[in-house]
């Protein structure tokens, strides 16, 4: 916040002028430079000087990274130190991304230095664990990519993740076939879908509002049905078949990334697959052309033939398709079973990951992974008894989003007609 | 459809000028506030009616031989959907059976007005974060983060009453002072964003929302804040100094229902008679023209965030010195988002806001008898909550549905969105 704070958003457009000196690269600078002394004063002298390993085999024994804790967190903090100071001093622009990426990377291991010193972490088991918590966010982000290119706001994926897990918990039980139930999960994520679209577009109510209220809604019937059908005969209702764990012989055999990417189930791939078939719709094809002026500019669009209530409506079920596959998650990867409530947020975290990765698939991934990441970190902590609380680390995604909007590193923007509704004059 | 009476009122005093009995039936079947309100409870009603029969197997058993004998299916369908909201209402206005027996002096009133208590318990607190909302929306702003203010108002308010030791009376003013205060804190905070960089309130308020909570389940398992008896992730006890005073027990209700119904006139005045009422209303309206006008746009976001946030965080305080005594990590259970729906219901207006609160309110209450009584799970209430507003919110919807007359007067405008 220093020195940002007194902005005015007039001020911050006028921050693109050259001759200013505090510019975004500047401001990002620093702010590495101060977070790299806390990583290495700070983190450095509470870190024990024991060895940090970083196993890469399953077993804690075997084949390891191995440094020593408070070296490492010394060492880490200082490159992202000299990464900071590197921005600061003004490089060219185009080494811009790589030195801020380094400077996090380095600040995370440095912390990871600190916390691990005189344990173990295991690299697979927290890749892995990783992936799959960001699994649905993944989904999740990627179906609020949909919509919101096409200029319709969705705040509802709590809600369609919601309606999927119980979709896929439901059917999945009643006929046994893990399928059915993934197919059900679409066809919840769809059915609220369907609703924001219809009250979006066709009725025009605002859609943050439609969003919150079907979230509710959401949580109101599958909570209903819950307890009225599942709660008295779990076995009856409850107990889907899980989604089975596939391995790639041969891919699977390369060390860490084999079993995290190839040992893995169905939903992992097609997360994955969706990404790039998004973002390549997106900029490739006509549909892409055709979304991001309908999100842009929709009378623009209009004007040259585009059917923009069509393809919005489109566009928003087939982002409930994409997070009702995401709410499968939570039933028949996750728990196995359909609990009240059990998305705990979830979709906001996907929200927050969507506007944290700018309303991009590949950005949406990284944040998404990112997000994953840190509440493995936060289990991974907990387990081990770390001084540092999980709930603060849990509160990053949060943290990280809120700062993104307000433009304290990088300043992202929303589709220009994201949640006006269009109203053909 | 329990508070058609009070809704009524205003309607009336329109129909002054010609004959009434005309204007009445004219209106009766119009879209107008009043029509399309009652007729949303109605659908949400029989929605839930719907929702209640096909998740109960006995009742559905007779639908399988519904051609053959279909008075079976309808019988069984009615009684059940009968005794159901027979008991949403005996649970939030009055059993017919207790009042008689208080009558015949075999029951006492206390049994007689529990109804009544539990409505206007489970109401104080939705008045409040309805409030927040509602204010915040007609300067512009979309105020989400209704909970995480409330929380927070929680756990200022909760921590104020049991860390100090201070006489009884001037402990609770402090209490709620500040719950007051740490809910405004934690909107003033989006107002800043909002005013200085122009970050949407509507992301940042949901993510201080989440942010809130897990500070709260920090907060509740640290030293001098959790139960020493306990392990588990619970308070203190609040000082009964700190407490707002309730009816004798078993009634629950209290003071904050009181306090509720003077925020709720304060909030009519600062709205609609202050000139930071006006400033509002009109950076809501136009905020360029506001700005051509001479006002500052930003510092009006900030201050009126910051009063949406005290709002919500004295409706956390409320909830937590009235009703919950100690802090949970739920202790402020689904509030701010429930006043969100209290002020879409209530059309952004301060008294509509509190009538709408007492709605919800005797939803609720009624609710728990249902799921006592039939076994009919109280996440109803729920649905039929967010049903209300979804028709509530969509009025060409309900208009459509029931082929309803254009209305002379009322402006029915959906609430347009500004996107982020």
């Amino acid at each position: 916040m220093s020195g940002v704070s007194t902005a005015t958003a007039e001020e911050l457009a006028e921050a693109t002028a050259p001759d200013r000196f505090w510019n975004r690269q500047r401001r990002l600078g620093a702010a590495l430079v101060i977070i790299g002394l806390i990583a290495a004063v700070i983190f450095g002298a509470l870190a024990e000087s024991a060895t940090a390993r970083f196993t890469i085999s399953e077993d804690a024994e075997g084949a390891a990274l191995s440094i020593n804790g408070q070296l490492g967190a010394i060492l880490f903090g200082v490159v992202t130190i000299a990464a900071g100071g590197a921005l600061l001093a003004g490089v060219a622009k185009r080494w811009q991304t790589v030195l801020l990426s380094l400077g996090i990377v380095t600040f995370v291991f440095s912390f990871l230095c600190w916390q691990v010193a005189g344990k173990f972490l295991p690299l697979v088991d927290t890749a892995s664990g990783s992936l799959e918590l960001a699994l649905p966010l993944i989904l999740g982000a990627l179906a609020g990519v949909l919509c919101e290119r096409s200029g319709v706001v969705n705040v509802a994926i709590e809600g369609q993740f919601l309606m999927g897990a119980f979709g896929a918990a439901l059917v999945g039980t009643l006929a046994t076939s893990v399928w059915a139930g993934l197919i059900s999960a679409v066809v919840g994520g769809v059915i609220i879908a369907s609703l924001l679209a219809v009250l979006a577009i066709r009725f025009l109510v605002d859609q943050v509002v439609v969003g919150i209220v079907l979230n509710l809604l959401a949580l109101g019937i599958t909570g209903f049905l819950y307890e009225r059908l599942m709660q008295p005969d779990a076995l009856k209702y409850n107990s889907p078949p899980r989604l089975p764990e596939w391995r790639i012989p041969g891919l699977a055999d390369i060390p860490v990334v084999g079993p995290v990417l190839f040992e893995t189930n169905l939903l992992v791939w097609l997360a994955l697959a969706l990404v790039l078939v998004i973002h390549f719709g997106l900029t490739r094809t006509r549909w892409g052309l055709r979304t991001r002026a309908v999100g842009e500019h929709p009378t623009a669009a209009d004007t040259v033939g585009i059917r923009v209530r069509g393809l919005r409506y489109t566009n928003v079920l087939l982002g409930g398709v994409v997070a009702g596959a995401g709410g499968a998650y939570f039933t028949l990867v996750s728990t196995g079973a359909f609990n009240k409530n059990m998305t705990a947020g979830a979709g906001f975290i996907a929200l927050a990951a969507l506007i944290f990765g700018r309303w991009t698939p590949f950005g949406a991934l990284g944040a998404a992974l990112f997000f994953g990441f840190a509440q493995k970190l936060a289990n991974y902590l907990s387990a081990v008894g770390s001084p540092v609380p999980n709930q603060f680390l849990n509160m990053l995604p949060y943290l990280a989003t809120i700062i993104a909007v307000a433009g304290l590193v990088g300043r992202v923007r929303a589709p220009a007609a994201d949640g006006v509704p269009y109203v053909k004059s | 459809m329990t508070t058609e009476a009070p809704e009524k009122q205003p309607a009336k005093k329109e129909e002054q000028e010609e004959s009434f009995v005309k204007l009445f039936l004219h209106n009766l079947w119009s879209a107008n506030t009043v029509v399309v309100t009652i007729l949303s409870i109605f659908l949400a009603l029989l929605i839930g009616a719907v929702l209640i029969v096909i998740s109960d197997s006995e009742v559905l058993a007779t639908f399988s031989y519904f051609t053959s004998r279909p008075s079976d299916a309808l019988t069984a369908s009615w009684d059940l959907i009968s005794q159901a909201y027979a008991d949403l209402f005996k649970g939030a206005i009055f059993d017919p059976a207790a009042v008689q027996a208080w009558f015949d002096g075999s029951g006492d009133w206390k049994t007689a007005l529990n109804p009544l208590s539990e409505t206007l318990t489970y109401a104080a607190p939705l008045v409040f974060t309805g409030l927040s909302v509602a204010i915040a929306f007609r300067g512009g702003l979309f105020n989400i983060g209704g909970q995480g203010q409330a929380v927070i108002g929680c756990v200022t308010a909760g921590v104020a009453g049991f860390a100090i030791g201070l006489p009884a009376g001037l402990h609770l003013v402090v209490a709620l002072a500040a719950g007051l205060i740490g809910g405004a804190l934690w909107g003033f905070l989006p107002g800043l964003l909002k005013a200085r960089t122009g970050a949407h309130e509507v992301i940042t308020t949901i993510m201080l929302n989440y942010t809130a909570t897990l500070f709260l389940g920090w907060l509740i398992l640290q030293n001098g804040v959790q139960d020493p008896d306990r392990t588990d992730a619970v308070s203190k006890t609040i000082e009964s100094t700190a407490g707002l005073p309730a009816l004798p027990q078993p009634l629950r209700v209290h003071l904050g229902i009181v306090l509720a119904v003077l925020v709720t006139a304060g909030v009519a005045w600062l709205v609609n008679r202050s000139s930071f009422g006006f400033e509002l209303r009109a950076v809501g309206v136009n905020p360029p023209a506001a700005r051509t006008a001479g006002m500052s746009v930003g510092r009006t976001y900030i201050k009126l965030m910051v009063v949406a946030g005290a709002l919500a965080g004295l409706g956390g305080a409320v909830q937590v010195l009235g009703t919950a005594d100690r802090l949970t990590g739920q202790v402020a259970g689904n509030i701010g988002f429930d006043g969100l729906l209290v002020a879409l219901l209530g059309r952004n207006k301060p008294w509509g806001t509190l009538f709408a609160a007492i709605l919800y309110g005797g939803l609720r209450a009624g609710g728990n008898l249902m799921q006592v009584d039939v076994g009919v799970s109280l996440e109803l209430v729920t649905v039929l909550q967010a049903l209300i507003v979804i028709f509530i919110a969509a009025p060409a919807l309900v208009k459509a549905i029931f082929q309803l007359r254009d209305a002379r007067t009322a402006r029915l405008g959906t609430s347009m969105a500004k996107g982020w």
